[in-house]
């Protein structure tokens, strides 16, 4: 006894010391704090960053809603550039230089910081000869023509150019020209006065169209030709005259083909000729464009001179369209004008309309002293304020739409930075009918980028929402009754041994990747079904009999047999009966097309006036329908798998049958769930890119034909998004694509999860 | 029984619902046979037929060559192409026919009528040939030349040419590594200098000290230039030699036509193989196929590359996304306070494994391509301006954006496996006096670590199939060189990738030639269905044996 005891006390403990001990807990502690601010932080960091792709998405759609916005940066003196009012303004790309035309006919070229002048091109006109009229082309073709007294003209091009005088240093330098020589051009051969003038430069040929003083209307086109091998130039001529018009013209416009004359006279009438064919000129259209009393002020063609835009005496701007009449009666390539659209009303009567060089808007200035800056397609206005105390005489924009110069009635020039870019944005643009340039009606149209400058982007998305919900739609029309009806035959009917293999082999068709199904939708379905078009018709009737047939044949069999086969192997022994009735149906498909359709059913459909395409809304709908399966059949089936066993056992105990207790109890039971199963899987549907990518025709038609293609908004990003110019508006109206699609999904997947959370606890509750 | 009884009983009903699951059993089971036979069926040599056949304007053209597709159709299609019909014929079967030989034919996939074509002969010595350029050649050889003499004629020729092929491909070899990896490494040298030199004017180095380093970049340009003076004409010499050798071949037509050595890849006597020979170059073929890399703008050749990206890029998916989902879902179900924020957040998350995979590429391109590629660019790699290092799509960014996109896979494995371990397990930690963070890391999470790996796996299998994200953020139809390389820093994480999916997408629908393409989209398909269903079925299998377990636990 005392050995063990002394034993005990003499022993040391083999735990640390107490330092150690508390050392040790420090640590630990301080280890916990900081794992939970590290899991804190990570989680946290998560979360934020999933709702970063909301906020980033929606932080990129947000510039698409600004308007304009005008900075004033300077006022200069005209008076320090020299006499004469100005009547054409110039903007370059760089913002640096200036250009003024005047009415005695000086081209001046003036720094705009500070107003110092550069360069000043003089006419050198001949004596006794004055400037009567002057006219203008298309912004990028910087041309100004002056009429004179003596039935010339003077074609001015006003340009820069960029130098480098030294390593990294640019210089722009004015750099004028006179596309047809340096002494004015004859015009008029018998030496009339010229009161209107318009120019406009075509490929080769200048065209000048001008109203002499006695109310004739001439004609003429100059090339000129370069001698190769003197290198001297002569400038060809060709006149015509137009049919007159009895009022007198105050402005003349040509279109850049020099195919069309546009003028408006002293009563707002607008004018129309077709001179296609010069020698076959033809007054074409006549219209009061305003109510009586008010004159037109300004006509402009827009960008491309697909349209004109004019502006009246009462501050009213409107665009008219040359539209080619569509009736019988007239003949090919006749146009009427017709007007589009109108703008925002200024306060004061319209002096300047300036058309920007390489999209569909325009700046205006009154006489009030505001400037309003408008666009064509989106029929908007973005901008009108007042600038100036008194009225403004002429306006221009710069070539890349950020700057804009003004001068006012006493000759102070106004150079303003503006803010612009997107401007073809608007509600209505994205989701009304639109009139585009060049088409005879508004209509709903998504076509986003061409090769030429003068292209007017349309961005409407009706098309692109409508292709979204027909595949979606013609998907679940697929995938609902097959995976609803799977669903509930594998919850309840199914023999539990077959349950294992049935749900791996649904979860397999949940991972096949899309791109696989989209390639064998394109490559394989879509050319199989349209040359076995027979096939999808006789499935549709041919298998469900066939099921019936089955059912009825197996029921007549003597019950001995039926039972030694256990309940629930339906689904089994109907599996080879399906493959056998496909394979016979595709068998006979020649043969029926044979018999009924004349060899070809395809070509039956083109000559019954149905449009077919190889890859439309059907081949879709098999493909897509065929990945949403697996996703409604797994919501659905957990749904009825968990209907409480006492509901479906009362059921039977009271009488019922298997199917009335399935009909009558468990699929009202579960009915929510197989509601928000719907809901996940038309979610699923509407954001499927790569299917839809392959196995439509990617055209974005408008219709609801199952036979025709569709091109669906998230397809639409796939293909468009890496080939747009990065902060542009077509960036951005992808990225508005983007976040419809995200709001979209999100909302139903939220309404599809609370309604799941809901039957969850009212299972619990039965 | 009634008819009307039996109806009545709903037992018809039961057995149209039971086929329509049917319906979807065979679709699911006929898809994965479909891929399965025609992709394995591309690497089989298929036997080369020779026939005569009368063409439209009533010619006759010999043809040689594989027979790809059989299609049976009413005569009446045919005939309103133009196409000559015997009268009373009501059904017609047309063969597609693979004759090659792209520099004489215009067309190498050609539809023949079975009525147009007499019988059809299996040649012993027609041989395939599977080239470098221009696609296969199908013919006879008349002889091998060397230096333009005549090496061997007739049967001798086979054992000889197959020497020679080996030969001039190691010679093929050899120029190949002169160009990609030795004249590659000078040029990447005389870039690194172009790149120096920009940084001296970005940094406004001038005066004694930018000409002292001028000189220097000076000469030790001059010194590269020599060296590539003397790889050139090592390269032309080699290329010069590889050419010797001939093989003089003669077409169906007898037409007679030269080809060198060294564009031949293999040659094969299909007809003349036995079952062996034949499983040997099936076998070869498979080989070829996943190690090799593509041609002919990607309508033949492996697709390693693809494999190798997908695979590149999976692996840095991975190190991205498992710490951050695991540290989400602890967050979520261990360390946030419970309540109905919470419930919204958890909601929120699990929604977003619904949200369109192409909205994740929208914003991978706009955030992380443009404005943190964009801000990168400019802090660290100004000189190379305009020209983008990682302001423009790449690995880093494509698996990033995948990252994001698989993160709510992981968290909810995660989260189910970490509420599947008992209360009491945990509660026992605790009452032992472990800390909350001792508890998770002793217990809880290698515990759950098998269900962590389960929605790893899901979110590689997710990253392996999807293919829309990535047409926008990095992936490309052929990339010059791979993102691991010798190369310092060895992981090259700006440059842009290959992946299978979407080199599905690229050939079958971006192809010059489709109907060459065509096998080949088989067979990357069902390379790409055998990785995916062995990711899945490996995760199912050990999601199931995780809820067995749990399941006596958790009840």
């Amino acid at each position: 006894m005392d050995d063990s005891a002394a034993k005990t006390v003499a022993r040391a403990s083999h735990l640390p010391s107490a330092e150690t001990m508390a050392k040790r807990r420090r640590r630990r502690y301080l280890a916990d704090g900081a794992a939970r601010w590290l899991v804190r932080a990570g989680g946290g960091g998560v979360v934020i960053a999933l709702t970063l792709i909301f906020v980033y998405l929606f932080s990129e759609v947000l510039p698409l809603l600004k308007g304009a916005s005008i900075e004033s940066t300077a006022t200069l003196e005209t008076s320090e550039l020299g006499e004469g009012a100005g009547v054409y303004l110039g903007l370059e790309r760089y913002g640096e230089i200036g250009m003024r035309y005047t009415r005695s006919g000086e081209l001046q070229y003036f720094r705009l910081d500070d107003g110092a002048m550069l360069e000043t091109v003089n006419l050198e006109l001949a004596e006794g000869v004055s400037i009567t009229s002057i006219g203008n082309g298309e912004p990028r073709s910087r041309l100004v023509a002056f009429g004179l007294s003596n039935g010339r003209a003077m074609v001015v091009r006003h340009q820069s150019e960029l130098t480098f005088p030294s390593e990294g240093v640019r210089e722009i330098v004015p750099a004028p020209e006179f596309p047809l020589g340096r002494e004015p051009v004859v015009v008029d051969e018998r030496g009339r006065a010229l009161t209107a003038v318009a120019v406009q430069q075509a490929r080769d040929d200048t065209g000048v169209a001008a109203l002499t003083s006695d109310g004739e209307l001439t004609l003429v086109r100059y090339r000129v030709q370069t001698a190769l091998l003197t290198g001297e130039q002569q400038i060809r001529r060709q006149q015509w005259s137009v049919p007159s018009h009895d009022e007198p013209v105050l402005h003349l416009q040509l279109s850049a083909n020099l195919w069309n004359l546009i003028g408006a006279d002293e009563s707002g009438h607008l004018i129309y000729w077709d001179i296609a064919d010069p020698n076959d000129a033809v007054l074409r259209d006549v219209v009061a464009a305003v109510e009586s009393g008010e004159q037109i002020t300004d006509l402009e063609y827009l960008n491309g001179t697909f349209s004109a835009v004019i502006g009246t005496s009462e501050g009213r701007l409107s665009q008219w369209f040359l539209v080619r009449d569509e009736r019988e009666e007239a003949g090919d390539n006749i146009f009427y004008l017709a007007r589009a659209r109108e703008f925002h009303r200024h306060p004061g009567a319209i002096t300047d309309i300036r058309p920007e060089y390489n999209r569909k808007g325009f700046v205006v200035v009154d006489d009030q002293g505001h400037l309003g800056i408008h666009y064509g397609t989106s029929s908007r206005t973005l901008a009108l304020e007042s600038i100036a105390d008194e009225a403004l005489t002429a306006v221009t924009v710069s070539p890349v739409n950020n700057q804009i110069l003004a001068e006012t009635a006493s000759g102070a020039l106004k150079v303003l930075d503006i803010w612009n870019e997107h401007p073809e944005a608007s509600l209505g643009a994205f989701w009304n009918q639109v009139w585009y340039e060049g088409r005879s009606n508004p209509e709903y149209v998504w076509q986003a980028s061409s090769g030429s400058d003068s292209f007017e982007p349309k961005y409407s998305m009706v098309p692109l929402t409508v292709g979204t919900l027909k595949a979606a739609f013609f998907a679940m029309l697929f995938a609902m009754p097959l995976a609803i009806a799977g669903a509930i035959y594998t919850a309840y009917f199914m023999a539990p041994q077959i349950r294992g293999y049935v749900k791996p082999t649904i979860e397999v068709m949940e991972a096949l990747p899309t791109v696989i199904l989209g390639f064998l939708a394109g490559l394989w379905l879509a050319p199989f079904l349209e040359g076995h078009l027979p096939v999808v018709f006789t499935t549709l009737v041919g298998l469900p009999l066939s099921f019936l047939l089955i059912a009825f044949a197996y029921a007549q069999l003597p019950r001995a047999w039926r039972v030694r086969v256990p309940a629930g192997w339906e689904a089994v022994i109907l599996m080879p009966i399906i493959g056998l009735v496909v394979w016979a149906l595709v068998s006979i498909s020649p043969i029926i097309e044979i018999v009924f359709f004349d060899g070809s059913m395809r070509q039956w459909f083109t000559n019954v006036g149905i449009t077919y395409d190889q890859r439309n809304a059907m081949v879709v709908g098999i493909a897509m329908g065929f990945a949403v399966i697996p996703t409604i059949f797994s919501i659905a089936e957990d749904a009825v798998f968990t209907v409480p066993k006492h509901l479906t056992q009362g059921s039977l105990a009271l009488g019922a049958t298997a199917w009335q207790t399935v009909t009558r109890v468990v699929l009202l039971t579960a009915s929510p769930g197989i509601f928000s199963a719907v809901m996940i899987g038309f979610g699923r549907a509407v954001g499927e890119t790569m299917i839809v990518l392959m196995a439509t025709g990617n055209s974005p038609v408008l219709n609801f034909n199952i036979f025709e293609g569709m091109r669906t908004l998230s397809a639409n990003i796939a293909v468009e998004l890496p080939e747009t110019a990065v902060d542009s508006t077509h960036f951005r109206i992808l990225f508005m694509a983007g976040l419809v699609l995200f709001a979209m999904t999100f909302l139903v997947n939220t309404i599809a999860e609370i309604v799941r959370q809901r039957l969850r606890a009212r299972y619990s509750n039965l | 029984m009634k008819f009307k009884t039996w109806m009545k009983s709903g037992d018809p009903w039961i057995w149209m619902i039971g086929g329509a699951l049917g319906i979807s059993l065979i679709m699911v089971i006929g898809l994965l046979t479909l891929i399965a036979v025609r992709g394995f069926a591309h690497f089989w040599p298929s036997p080369l037929v020779q026939t005569v056949a009368t063409l439209e304007d009533g010619s006759l053209t010999q043809i040689l060559g594989e027979v790809v597709e059989q299609e049976t159709l009413p005569a009446q299609r045919i005939r309103e192409s133009g196409v000559e019909v015997p009268e009373n014929a009501v059904l017609v079967t047309r063969y597609l026919f693979k004759v090659g030989n792209r520099e004489i034919n215009s067309r190498d996939f050609v539809w023949h009528l079975e009525s147009a074509m007499s019988e059809w002969r299996y040649p012993e010595n027609a041989v395939m040939l599977e080239r470098r350029k221009g696609g296969n050649f199908y013919g006879f050889p008349e002889r091998l030349e060397y230096d333009g003499e005549v090496v061997a004629e007739g049967d001798g020729i086979w054992p000889e040419l197959e020497a020679m092929i080996n030969a001039k491909s190691e010679l093929a070899d050899q120029i190949q590594r002169i160009e990609n990896r030795d004249i590659g490494r000078i040029n990447k040298a005389l870039e690194e200098l172009r790149l120096i030199e920009r940084g001296l004017d970005y940094n406004n180095v001038v005066g004694p000290e930018r000409s002292e380093a001028m000189a220097e970049v000076e000469a030790r340009r001059a010194k590269l230039d020599a060296q590539y003076e003397i790889l050139r004409q090592e390269r032309n010499r080699v290329q010069q030699q590889s050419r010797r050798g001939v093989l003089v071949m003669r077409t169906a037509s007898d037409e007679i036509v030269p080809i060198s050595v060294v564009d031949i890849i293999k040659g094969s006597r299909n007809n003349a193989m036995g079952l062996g020979a034949k499983l040997t170059f099936y076998g070869g073929n498979i080989k070829d196929f996943l190690t090799g890399f593509p041609r002919e703008a990607n309508t033949e050749g492996g697709i390693f590359p693809a494999i190798f990206g997908t695979v590149t890029m999976v692996l840095i998916m991975s190190v991205l996304v498992t710490p951050f989902g695991v540290l989400a879902a602890i967050y979520l179900r261990e360390y946030a306070t419970q309540g109905p924020i919470l419930k919204a957040i958890r909601v929120s998350v699990y929604n977003l494994a619904g949200v369109p995979s192409i909205v994740f590429g929208v914003f991978g391109l706009g955030f992380f391509v443009y404005l943190m590629g964009g801000s990168i660019d400019a802090l660290f790699f100004p000189e190379r301006l305009p020209a983008p290092t990682f302001g423009t799509p790449g690995l880093f960014w494509a698996s990033l954006t995948l990252a994001l996109l698989t993160l709510p896979v992981v968290i909810v494995s995660t989260e189910e496996g970490l509420a599947r371990i008992p209360r009491t397990i945990r509660e026992g930690s605790l009452a032992l006096g472990a800390t909350k963070w001792e508890t998770l890391r002793k217990v809880v999470i290698p515990l759950s670590a098998p269900a962590m790996m389960t929605g790893l796996i899901l979110a590689v299998a997710r990253a392996a199939g999807e293919v829309a994200p990535l047409m926008l953020v990095g992936v490309v139809k052929l990339a010059p060189s791979l993102p691991v390389d010798g190369e310092f820093p060895y992981i090259h994480l700006e440059r842009k990738i290959m992946h299978l999916g979407f080199h599905i997408y690229d050939v079958g629908f971006q192809s010059p030639n489709v109907e060459a393409a065509r096998p080949l989209v088989y067979a990357t398909a069902l390379t790409l269905v055998i990785l995916i269903l062995i990711l899945n079925l490996t995760a199912i299998s050990i999601r199931n044996r995780l809820r067995e377990k749990y399941r006596s636990q958790g009840d």
